[in-house]
């Protein structure tokens, strides 16, 4: 290839709609459409599995066995098959790792938008708090609390996950606005004297909009990692869901035992695959949105 | 003058271990005595429902937590802040009554450092090398391996962990009895300043160790990588590849210096992250440190070792962050010279 060629823009030629689709999946690799697939088809197995079918009922004769031809995963200590128990709790994990994380964005949204835009004083205080507050042990402190007031929802439990883990997101939200406030049109927009909250709603916040969605997911997967801990501990609503499904069996001593190992390790897998696909999910929508990251392809 | 920046640093650091140290001590003050329905009240009621009457029971519990309970909270407070400063975390009520928390924490702290730092260090190491591995490969299939697999090591719960390695290695393949990955030393040796004792010990981390480690080395994997790809993208990177210096000399003089420099301060926020992680890998290792302390006062409401294990881990991660905050400044030179300017 010549100097000139190497040199010469490729011309820009509209392109058709289905290679543009395709140019999109492409840019966000096997691991994002991965990603993105599972959580989709973990939506929608968890959603019927809790709306459609009814809970798996005790049988005393099939108790904390391997997996046979009517039982494909085997079954738990009160024997209950445990893929029927899976796929109906995967709607709680979900619910759980939504509410908490749009909370958690929620607060690290104002947070660390405060603390960018306003400037000076307030930032400095959301700053040192930030600070203070991630290098807390903070899951200890959680523990503690959780275990002194006991939630009784899962929504609650969300709300608390999201009071003690939203420092970490503040703090990545504070930069990206500051970096958009020394912007040229951010800078325009000020001299025109346009309103602080506009200023806010319609230059600051569409232009962070894709970080805070990656944002958000990486909080669901912050959110899932401390339920599953408290859940450890017992210190969940005992809803259906894996996390609750897990520590049971764990206190059943399942894992000594190959055949009733099932019951521990199935919905452990659940928990991993779900957060796998959060990761890889949160992976690619960083490369879409991020020319830096695309570049490196 | 040398001596300014120093204490300038030093003091900056005491403002800042008060300050955090404050802020948990008054958290848990808040959940424990001062919010409606806290559990010492309580557990006042329940001592009276064993028959107590209320002076007595009110008067154990001043006892136990150091604390008149009879006082205004504000003053209790004040007792409690003070207690603290001068050590003194109360007495264990449930666990071992009577005995000071202090004394309960004491050798549990140093088995839980112990574990961690061994694996902290390793976990460090790895994740260094795999980070600039991935930034010198970028964009080849060994880059692609090491972020993504990072990214979904450092995602995993130490728990799913912990559960998953001891039934591989201990259940499942039956490598290993698994006694022998319980307790911090095998049952048949003294402790003592002997090799038996040593290797006993170092035995018996290498299961909560390799647990630690692989959810820690992810992180710093990730983080050394994106330092690295910067750093490569310096002037001075490409002045020095222009001087024909070899490869290897640029590595590891230019980039790895400066790429591995923000990573220290990471390390404070790693810091609780594992010491948290320990509360749970330690029950599925039943290893003897901190963690184990916490999941027995939780089980069985003992507040005062609660409260104090909270203390104990705030003061050890803030004690890391000082180291790290001093090293930061040893390090680099430049933090020196903008506190001289």
């Amino acid at each position: 290839m010549s100097a000139v060629e190497q040199l010469t823009p490729p011309p820009a030629v509209a392109e058709p709609g289905p290679r543009r689709w395709r140019r999109v999946t492409g840019r966000m690799g096997l691991g994002g459409l991965l990603g993105i697939g599972g959580l989709l088809a973990l939506v929608v197995v968890s959603a019927a599995g809790r709306f459609l079918t009814d809970p798996p009922q005790p049988d005393i004769e099939a108790i904390a066995q391997g997996p046979s031809g009517e039982h494909p995963l085997g079954t738990d200590f009160t024997g209950r098959d445990n893929l029927h128990l899976v796929v109906r709790g995967g709607w709680d994990m979900l619910e759980l790792a939504f509410v908490a994380g749009f909370l958690m964005s929620a607060i690290a949204l104002t947070a660390g938008l405060l603390g960018a835009y306003v400037g000076g004083a307030v930032d400095r205080i959301v700053v040192s708090f930030i600070d203070l507050w991630l290098t807390v042990p903070r899951f200890v402190l959680l523990l503690v609390i959780a275990s002194l007031f006991p939630v009784s929802s899962t929504v609650a439990l969300a709300a608390l996950i999201a009071v003690f883990e939203w420092p970490y997101l503040a703090r990545q939200i504070r930069a990206q606005a500051l970096s958009l406030r020394r912007r040229e049109y951010v800078e325009a927009a000020r001299l025109l004297q346009l309103r602080g909250g506009h200023i806010m709603l319609r230059y600051l916040i569409p232009a962070i909009g894709p970080f805070v969605v990656i944002s958000t997911i990486q909080a669901m997967n912050t959110a899932i990692y401390q339920q599953v801990g408290l859940a450890f501990f017992g210190l969940v609503p005992l809803e259906d869901n894996w996390g609750v499904l897990f520590s049971v069996a764990y206190s059943q001593n399942a894992l000594y035992l190959p055949a009733a190992a099932w019951s521990l390790l199935v919905p452990v897998a659940a928990i991993c695959l779900l957060q796998f696909c959060l990761v890889l999910a949160s992976r690619s929508l960083e490369e879409l949105f991020d020319p830096r990251l695309r570049g490196a392809r | 003058m040398q001596l300014t920046p120093l204490f300038t640093l030093i003091g900056r650091a005491l403002v800042r271990t008060v300050l955090m140290l404050w802020l948990v001590a008054s958290v848990t003050f808040l959940a424990i005595r001062a919010l409606p329905g806290n559990p010492v009240d309580v557990w006042v009621q329940e001592l009276q429902g064993t028959g107590l009457s209320a002076e007595d029971a009110r008067e154990q519990a001043t006892r136990l937590l150091k604390i008149d309970v009879d006082q205004p909270l504000w003053t209790q407070y004040l007792d409690y802040l003070g207690n603290l400063a001068r050590g003194d975390l109360g007495d264990s009520v449930i666990l071992s009554p009577g005995t000071p928390v202090t004394d309960m924490l004491g050798e549990r702290l140093l088995w839980t450092l112990f574990s961690i730092s061994f694996a902290l260090v390793i976990g460090f190491l790895i994740g260094l090398y795999l980070g600039s591995l991935a930034a010198y490969r970028r964009g080849t299939w060994v880059d692609r391996l090491i972020t993504n697999v990072s990214a979904l090591m450092s995602s995993i719960p130490a728990v799913l962990l912990g559960i998953v390695l001891t039934f591989c290695v201990g259940v499942a393949w039956d490598l290993v009895p698994i006694q022998s990955l319980r307790g911090a030393y095998s049952p048949d040796v003294q402790p003592g300043f002997d090799l038996d004792f040593i290797l006993s010990a170092l035995a018996h981390v290498i299961a909560p160790g390799i647990v630690y480690i692989l959810v820690s080395f992810g992180t710093w994997a990730l983080v050394m990588r994106s330092n690295a790809l910067s750093v490569l993208a310096d002037d001075h990177v490409g002045q020095a590849r222009a001087r024909g210096l070899s490869e290897r000399t640029i590595r590891v003089a230019f980039v790895q210096r400066n790429a591995r420099l923000p990573l220290i301060t990471g390390f404070a926020i790693s810091m609780g992250f594992v010491v948290s992680g320990s509360v749970l890998v330690e029950r599925i290792f039943v290893y003897p440190g901190v963690g184990q302390l916490l999941a027995d006062a939780l089980a069985r409401r003992d507040y005062t070792v609660m409260q104090g294990v909270v203390v104990a881990t705030t003061i050890t991660v803030l004690l890391a962050t000082a180291i790290a905050d001093a090293l930061y400044g040893w390090l680099d030179p430049r933090t020196r010279i903008e506190q001289h300017a």
